[in-house]
């Protein structure tokens, strides 16, 4: 009788190892997908939802909410989809306040959040956990990559940014790699529409460049009164404001603008050519950083589900951990942090036929990971 | 800091002050004639940018797609007065705020809805492009001071209607005693429809002349809403005039406070810490200005008697 029920248990084992891709795992999708925001969000759940289709497994299932880019909505959501819905895993959130709000308290119930976009430095140092993954960046990168590049032209840049927390990071990443003098530092409010003020002080300054971190409609504001204002000083910012969802909007304004992401539509891999197909073929439109990242995080999540039971979490971990997927972006590894350690691209803007959009034209970091890595103690 | 940076900077205020206007003076009228408080005046300057974009980008012509404006956001105006502000004149102000409110989700879901998540494009007309030179060596971008110019023209236009025309007596007499002018005999009803789709066109030409300048997105018009009220509360509620002086005291205001604060301050503590402390303060400047003046005048500076 022993030896049945033994076998019995052993043939349930390797069952349900055998079958690890077959259980059902559900992933609840938090994201901002109504009001000014909106088109981060879209752009990040289309990319989900459209690597989870091409895998064509079957098994896995989508929560999709919006959270209004409110912190308050997003916890909510995040509460009732753990305690209701039952997620196995996190992912989807846009902004860095909305991810503070959530991710500290999901990650303390062993839930795993996977971001797709937002890198709060926070949750890359003191506070990092072993069910934090990043897929998207520390929100420093690629502003300490626009400065390692601005060293190589410029002596004298004038910079700007809102005045709230990822607005600060902002400026203390480019300072952490910028060599030059500084022409001014201007902190401007959130949300802020009108921009001839700080114009008119950069005209003044004397300046040869200006860097500007100017998230979703400031940057649009920004660069078209810019290119207005008759002042000739070249510009150049992180990616977020030069990227697929902001350019139409921008127009010829932003030609020729240097700009820093981790990946950019060109970027020579197979994997990142396929992702620009399907998705032009399903959506009609060009990819965005957001779009990317959330595509990586999706194969991301397939490829650990190929390895280990959700269930089983810590396996599941450390086949997250070990990244073993083709991301769009190339060479992609995890920081002991859980943060990426992948390479940032400085791409300018160009028009290809009537479309703006950005190439590829150095690599100001290599391999690069995140200054708070070593606060990151797990 | 040099002549031209400082006339620059006036220019910039003053330009500010007049776009303000252009949301206020609706926003006073309605509230002045009619008692109303409408918080989706911000909805109708949103509807008025993007009917410009939209046509701009359909005929090619920033002309055309201005006409639209007006004439996009005097139409939702009317309708929405017809459909629903009409039954809440004689409700208190909380249910109007709730009801306008509501009609600002409304508002700014169907235009989602209607032109997708992300923001249009819409560029300043050729005619206006560029610079042009300011004493002291400086320059002014052209299409600023045409908004000044067009500011000027709607200031002097409604001083004209509202003091020298019939419906400018209608709205004078409809301001200072409602029962009395409709005992007279004029129909109340279609004179709160037209000051109504009035105040939405000004609301949209403001949204698109604004729209130029900046994104054309969802949720474009609260931001300017909430300027738009702390003028009116400056100038007084009701008063054209008081929202002429609070716009131009708002616009200024802002303006110098982003520039000089941050510069003052700097002389005093440290320039990294001088920069968000005086963003943050410059921030704060037109309310700390608006309490004051409450202060002394609570009515505001031009109150309209009540």
């Amino acid at each position: 009788m022993k030896k049945i029920i033994a076998a019995g248990i052993f043939g349930l084992s390797l069952a349900t190892s055998g079958l690890a891709y077959a259980e059902p795992v559900k992933i609840g999708v938090i994201t901002t997908l109504s009001g000014g925001g909106a088109g981060l969000g879209v752009d990040m759940r289309d990319a989900f939802a459209l690597a989870m289709k091409q895998s064509g497994n079957k098994d896995v299932e989508l929560v999709i909410e919006d959270d209004a880019q409110k912190p308050e909505i997003a916890v909510q959501l995040a509460e009732k989809m753990i305690q209701s819905d039952k997620v196995d895993l996190l992912t989807g959130i846009i902004w860095s306040n909305l991810a503070m709000a959530v991710v500290p308290n999901a990650v303390a119930q062993d839930v795993i959040y996977l971001s797709p976009n937002a890198g709060p430095s926070a949750l890359a140092g003191a506070k990092c956990s072993p069910n934090y993954f990043n897929v998207a960046y520390q929100n420093d990168n690629f502003h300490e990559a626009m400065g390692q590049y601005a060293n190589k032209d410029y002596k004298k840049t004038f910079i700007l940014a809102p005045n709230y927390p990822a607005g600060k990071d902002s400026l203390t990443g480019f300072k952490r790699y910028y060599k030059g003098e500084l022409a001014g530092e201007t902190y401007t409010q959130v949300g802020q529409t009108d921009y001839a003020a700080e114009i008119a002080q950069i005209r003044d300054s004397g300046a040869d460049s200006v860097f500007f971190f100017l998230p979703g409609g400031m940057g649009i504001s920004f660069m078209k009164q810019y290119a207005q204002s008759g002042v000739n000083i070249p510009v150049m910012g992180p990616g977020f404001s030069f990227d697929q969802d902001i350019l139409p909007a921008v127009g010829d304004a932003a030609l020729g603008v240097k700009n820093s992401a981790s990946w950019s539509k060109d970027l020579d891999n197979e994997a990142n050519k396929a992702f620009v197909e399907a998705f032009q073929a399903e959506y009609k439109r060009l990819p965005s950083v957001y779009a990317a990242q959330s595509w990586d995080t999706a194969n991301l999540i397939l490829s650990a589900l190929g390895k280990a039971s959700v269930k089983d979490k810590d396996a599941f971990r450390a086949a997250l951990k070990a990244a073993d997927f083709k991301s769009v972006r190339g060479d992609f590894t995890f920081n002991t942090n859980n943060h990426p350690v992948q390479n940032i691209y400085v791409r300018e803007v160009v028009k290809e036929g009537d479309v703006l959009t950005n190439k590829i034209v150095a690599t100001a970091f290599e391999k690069h990971g995140d200054a708070y890595a070593e606060q990151c103690k797990m | 800091m040099s002549i031209a940076l400082l006339i620059e900077q006036i220019l910039n205020g003053l330009q500010l002050g007049v776009m303000l206007f252009l949301m206020a003076a609706g926003l006073t009228l309605i509230f002045g004639v009619m008692g109303l408080i409408n918080l989706a005046h911000g909805s109708l300057y949103m509807v008025g940018a993007f009917a410009c974009a939209a046509v701009a980008a359909a005929t090619g012509s920033f002309w055309i797609g201005l006409v639209a404006s007006l004439v996009a956001a005097a139409a939702a105006g009317a309708i929405m007065e017809v459909t629903v502000i009409r039954r809440l004149y004689d409700r208190d102000h909380l249910d109007q705020v709730l009801a306008t409110f509501a009609l600002i989700l409304i508002f700014s879901e169907g235009t989602r809805w209607l032109f997708g998540s992300f923001p249009l494009y819409l560029d300043i007309p050729p005619l206006l492009q560029g610079a042009v030179p300011l004493p002291g060596g400086g320059q002014y971008q052209l299409y600023r001071l045409a908004i000044i110019g067009v500011g000027i023209v709607v200031a002097v236009g409604l001083y004209f209607l509202i003091s020298r025309t019939r419906l400018g007596m209608r709205i004078r007499a409809g301001e200072s005693d409602r029962e009395m002018i409709a005992a007279l005999g004029v129909d109340i009803r279609t004179l709160y429809t037209v000051v109504f789709a009035l105040g939405a066109a000004l609301a949209g030409l403001a949204g698109a002349l604004v729209g130029a300048l900046q994104s054309v997105q969802v949720g474009m018009g609260e931001p300017a809403l909430i300027l738009a009220f702390v003028v009116i509360v400056i100038g007084g509620i009701g008063s054209i005039k008081g929202a002429l002086f609070g716009a131009i005291l708002v616009g200024v205001v802002d303006t110098m406070g982003r520039f000089l604060l941050p510069k003052a301050l700097a002389l005093m503590i440290p320039a990294a810490q001088a920069g968000p402390i005086g963003a943050a303060l410059a921030s704060m400047l037109i309310y700390i200005v608006m309490a004051l003046i409450l202060a002394f005048r609570p009515s505001g500076l031009f109150a309209a008697q009540s």
